[in-house]
Formats: C-alpha cells, sequence, structure tokens
C-alpha cells in the first residue's frame, strides 16, 4: 500500500503491518515534551497511578518557557514542579533558566529531533517540528503523563492534505506569509484532525528558519502536524547541530520520503509570485490582509519573538528594518529571541544593539507575551501587532485588546510608522 | 447515563483561549479553573451555570491550545456535556483523556440557548425538552467508547495493565 510520509512515520512507530487513514493505532514515540504550564498536569497524572520511573529519561523533555523565568509566585511553584521531576528521573533534557529556550526553537537547536521521528508535545505547536520530515503533534497533559509511563501515544491516523507552492517570493515575504496565506484559503478548521503537507518549488528554496514558521502554525488551521519532506535544506540543518553525530543515521534519512501513488485527501496548489507581506486581523488566524491595504490601524505596541518567529533570520529581518531608525514615540517594541542561542548571536551581530538603539527592549528568551502570560500584557483598548501565532479575544491580555499576526518584516517598519506598514514605505 | 440540563449556545471557532484564559494557567484545580470557565467572551459565565448544565456549539470547538485546563474548567464549571458540530483534534483527545462527555451533532441549530435537553450518552440520543425534538448524535468509534467506559486514559491504562 503506498504511504504519505506522515503515513509512513506513524507506521514504522506501531508493530502493525498496514496501517489506514481513520483506523485508531496504538504507537511508540521517540519524543515527549512538556511545559510549565502543560507538565504539572501530567507529573499529577503520573503520581497517582504510582509508578516509580518513567519509561526512559532520555526520551523526555521538559522546557518552563511559557510562563518563566517565573512570573509570580504560583508560576514559580509549576517550575519548581518540572525541576523537581527532572531531578527525581534523571531527565536530561529540561532546561534551567540559562539554558532554555522557546521550546519549538529549543528543540530543533539542540538536535533533539530528526526527521522520521514521531514526536508529542503537550503543546499545540509541536507540530512546528514537522518542518524536518518528523511527525510531529500536540497532545494533552494526560497524553503526556500516559507517554511518561509507557512511552506510547494513541492516535487516529490522519489523513494528508498536499500543499504545493510555486513561484519565487517578493521580498519582505516568508514562510509565515506562506502559512497565513494558507489559513487564510482554508479557514481555522480548513485540515481538521487532517496531515499538512508542504512542498514545490517555493518549499524547495525556504530556508529551516521559514520552514519552521510554516509548520508552526499548521494547528492553526486544525492541522495535526506541517510535514515537509527532508532535503538537502534539511539535512545540512541537521549537519550543523548535530556535528559528527549526524553522519551514523544519515542513510536512513535520505530515504525519507513518501510514496509518489500516495492517497490524498485534497490537494491544494498555490502560485504565490505575487504574494505581498501579510497580516492576520482580529479574532482568528484566517482573516488575513495584505499589509499594504490595512489602511492607517494605528499601534500601542509591537511584538517580535514566539516559537513561530523568534529565530536568529528572523531577528536579522527585523534589525535590518530598524537599523539607524527610531520607533514611533509612545509605540512599545519588545523582541524576543526565541533561545538563549539566537540571544548570544543577536548581541554579538550587533542586533540587540539596533533594537535598544530604536527604542525597543530585547528580552531573555520566554513565551511570555504571545499568550497573555508577562512581558507585554496589553491594557483595554490598546492594539498589537506581533510575530506569533494567535489573535484570539484576549490572547495578549484584555479581551478589549486587539491583536495583529504578521512576519518580522512588517513588524519592525510598522514600529517605526505606529501603524500597520509595508517595509517598503520604510526603506 | 443520563445527562439532563439547560443549553448555553455558543457560536464556531470557540477556541481554548476562550474556555479558559492563559493567565488562570497557574493551577491544576478544576473548580478554581471552572471559575474563570469562558470569561473572555462570556463575562459572569461560571455564576450563571448551573451544575449539570450543557454547551451547544457549532464548528471547531476548543480550537487553539493543547492546554488540558480547558475541558477540566468546562467540569470544574459544572458543565456535564459539551455538544458540537465538530471538535477541534486536541481538545477531543483531552475530553475523552479526562472524561468529560461529549457529542458530535451536525443539527446543532435546532438548538437554542436556555432548551432544556436530556442526553442518553450511551446512545447518544438527545431530546430536546423545550421543543420535544430527538438528535442523534455521532457515535464513537469502538476504541474511544472504551477509553470512555473505563473513564477515561489513566483509568484505561491501569484496567489494561491489570490484565
Amino acid at each position: 500500500m503506498p504511504y504519505t510520509i506522515a503515513e509512513k512515520i506513524l507506521l514504522a512507530h506501531t508493530d502493525k503491518k498496514v496501517i489506514h487513514p481513520g483506523e485508531f493505532i496504538e504507537a511508540k514515540v521517540d519524543l515527549a515534551l512538556g511545559n510549565d504550564i502543560t507538565a504539572p498536569f501530567a507529573i499529577e497524572e503520573f503520581r497517582k497511578l504510582g509508578v516509580r520511573r518513567v519509561f526512559d529519561h532520555k526520551k523526555i523533555v521538559l522546557v518552563p518557557d511559557h510562563f518563566a523565568p517565573a512570573k509570580d509566585l504560583k508560576s514559580a511553584n509549576q517550575c519548581r514542579i518540572l525541576a523537581d521531576f527532572a531531578k527525581e528521573q534523571k531527565i536530561e533534557n529540561y532546561f534551567e533558566v540559562g539554558y532554555m529556550g522557546i521550546e519549538h526553537a529549543l528543540l530543533p537547536e539542540k538536535g533533539l529531533v530528526s526527521p522520521g521521528d514521531l514526536v508529542i508535545g503537550a503543546d499545540s505547536h509541536t507540530c512546528t517540528y514537522g518542518a524536518l520530515g518528523s511527525f510531529a503533534t500536540g497532545v494533552g497533559s494526560t497524553d503526556l503523563a500516559r507517554a511518561f509511563i509507557d512511552g506510547k501515544c494513541w492516535f487516529k491516523v490522519p489523513q494528508t492534505f498536499k500543499f504545493i507552492y510555486n513561484g519565487k517570493l517578493n521580498k519582505w515575504v516568508g514562510g509565515k506569509d506562506l502559512i497565513l496565506y494558507t489559513i487564510g484559503q482554508i479557514g481555522v478548521d480548513g485540515a481538521l484532525e487532517k496531515v499538512m503537507e508542504f512542498r514545490g518549488p517555493t518549499i524547495n528554496k525556504l530556508s529551516m528558519d521559514d520552514r519552521f514558521a510554516m509548520s508552526n502554525m499548521a494547528i492553526e488551521a486544525g492541522g495535526v502536524t506541517g510535514i515537509i519532506e527532508p532535503d538537502e535544506i534539511t539535512f545540512d540543518f541537521m549537519k550543523n547541530v548535530l556535528k559528527n553525530k549526524f553522519t551514523a543515521h544519515s542513510k536512513k534519512l535520505r530515504i525519507l520520503k513518501g510514496d509518489p501513488d500516495a492517497h490524498y485527501g485534497k490537494i491544494y496548489e498555490y502560485d504565490v509570485s505575487k504574494l505581498e507581506p501579510l497580516v492576520a486581523c482580529p479574532h482568528l488566524p484566517s482573516n488575513v490582509k495584505p499589509a499594504s491595504k490595512l489602511g492607517n490601524i494605528t499601534l500601542d505596541q509591537v511584538v517580535i519573538g514566539s516559537c513561530t518567529n523568534g529565530r536568529i533570520s528572523d531577528l536579522r529581518i527585523a534589525a535590518k528594518i530598524l537599523k539607524g531608525r527610531k520607533i514611533k514615540p509612545g509605540l512599545r517594541l519588545i523582541v524576543i529571541p526565541a533561545t538563549q542561542e539566537v540571544y548570544l548571536e543577536a548581541v554579538k551581530e550587533g542586533l540587540a544593539e539596533i533594537f535598544v538603539q530604536a527604542g525597543g527592549v530585547f528580552s531573555t528568551p520566554t513565551c511570555g507575551p504571545c499568550l497573555g502570560g508577562h512581558m507585554g500584557i496589553l491594557a483595554e483598548g490598546e492594539r498589537c501587532l506581533a510575530t506569533t501565532n494567535r489573535n484570539f479575544i484576549g490572547r495578549m491580555g484584555s479581551p478589549k485588546s486587539e491583536v495583529y499576526l504578521t512576519g518580522p518584516a512588517v513588524a519592525a517598519a510598522s514600529a517605526v510608522k505606529g501603524r500597520i506598514a509595508h517595509p517598503e514605505t520604510v526603506l | 447515563m443520563i445527562i439532563k440540563g439547560k443549553v448555553h449556545k455558543f457560536g464556531n471557532d470557540i477556541n481554548t483561549d476562550d474556555i479558559i484564559a492563559a493567565k488562570y494557567l497557574v493551577s491544576t484545580d478544576e473548580k478554581e479553573l471552572g471559575r474563570h470557565c469562558m470569561e473572555n467572551i462570556a463575562g459572569d459565565f461560571a455564576n450563571i451555570v448551573n451544575k449539570g448544565d450543557i454547551i451547544v456549539a457549532g464548528k471547531n470547538f476548543g480550537c487553539g491550545s493543547s492546554r488540558e485546563h480547558a475541558p477540566r474548567a468546562l467540569k470544574g464549571a459544572g458543565i456535564a456535556a459539551v455538544v458540537a458540530r465538530s471538535f477541534a483534534g486536541i481538545f477531543f483527545r483531552n475530553a475523552i483523556n479526562v472524561g468529560l462527555p461529549f457529542l458530535q451533532l451536525d443539527d446543532v441549530d435546532k438548538i437554542k440557548d436556555g432548551d432544556l435537553l436530556e442526553i442518553d450518552l450511551t446512545g447518544g440520543i438527545i431530546e430536546n425538552l423545550s421543543t420535544s425534538q430527538n438528535y442523534k448524535a455521532q457515535p464513537f468509534p469502538e476504541f474511544l467508547e472504551e477509553i470512555i467506559r473505563k473513564g477515561g486514559l489513566m483509568n484505561w491504562i491501569v484496567k489494561r495493565k491489570r490484565k
């Protein structure tokens, strides 16, 4: 039976001979991830069962990133639960504040996810690692607790939708625009319970950082994961993060592809050569419009960061626009590198200085404002443009505030203008 | 199992930030989470809900984050079941895993806010006592039916291990 890459990965993690979309299976996971919001529930459930040891302390990752560094006493207690559990269970991949990062930028950077892996995370944006050609998906805390016990998870084998992108991208258009465009086309449940497989000439040329941004938001269309077949760009990334450990399993990775006659539930094909930088307006990620057509939308705050767009190439794009410029007086610009490594690189390259000189702040890595946690909560009536992934009512603070979503170029240009602006209006 | 309660009607794409805002995710206590259920979109919802009430909503209920706090907040608020046209994937598995009863029904438009429903969970039969209509929800696949019958994922694991 011919399979898509997603089906092949699932099959390889079961003891079955064949699988079919719609079927319920139990599969062995390569990695199980939790954070300071979701892991405390999982640990509580794990303890209730009286199991003494996790199934494999090398296959569990715990990252305090959402409300960390702890924003208040209650979140400090939640972070403490992770630290204590990691120590007790000898979990090596627990990342304390000085070593941490936003989980979905951190795990690939640490080489913890490889093409072909089956990864579950008690965080919806776990789908990000699909960019590496892994089957990675968000689950709940109880799923994570169960994986702690026997390393398994139940799945309904999802059907795959194929998305083909053609054309050379315009300047200032990137992975974020491609995924916003796609969600705008199919809606927030357009890929409900489906795997989104991204491919085509445009994807073949897309950098890893842009691919991560795309796969990251598959969940915003209801997708189980957003998968990209690994290619030379993937292998270069893996080589870079794994160094000499890479060659050992590189052969296996190179044959990881879907069958040519695999079945897809739907096939979408887009010409993206004329795509402009996009913005998702309140209160759904599917409410997408070109930045240039939005008129005078004034802003109180701009956030550049998150698991979608907090990587070094995102900061480089923002710095290119902000270099030698000042942000609009009265506006708050908050730049949050996704990991400590990104932070250090941004300092080395002089990007941090550009942001501060422009009148912005440069923060330690955290999910922080993206989910209305800390480091940039919105007051009643305030409006924010962010490179994050959700613009639901009250997402970043007051239910009477507004969040617009975009990529790093529009975010930086808009910080200068004080209103949503196309980068070319600044340069 | 029979559930009888008053309907609180919601629209499409009710997300997990609507169900429980992230600022309250510093607790694992269902009752505490329940006190802030639907706060961003329905203000004092937690105060007007009576134990045993039912939420009826449109498509894609529970979209957004993976927070299991969402089905737990609904339970904590006293919601006995959620009926929706469709459910987002992670909310769906969370509801199964934590034992929040939920039903998929195409005919949600026929149910109005304030209607009194009687739900027979075993057969997926929904009786609208206010309009004398009957609706049939989509049946659960056998695999999930068993997890639900065992009272959620962890109980299912325990009982399977004992075999």
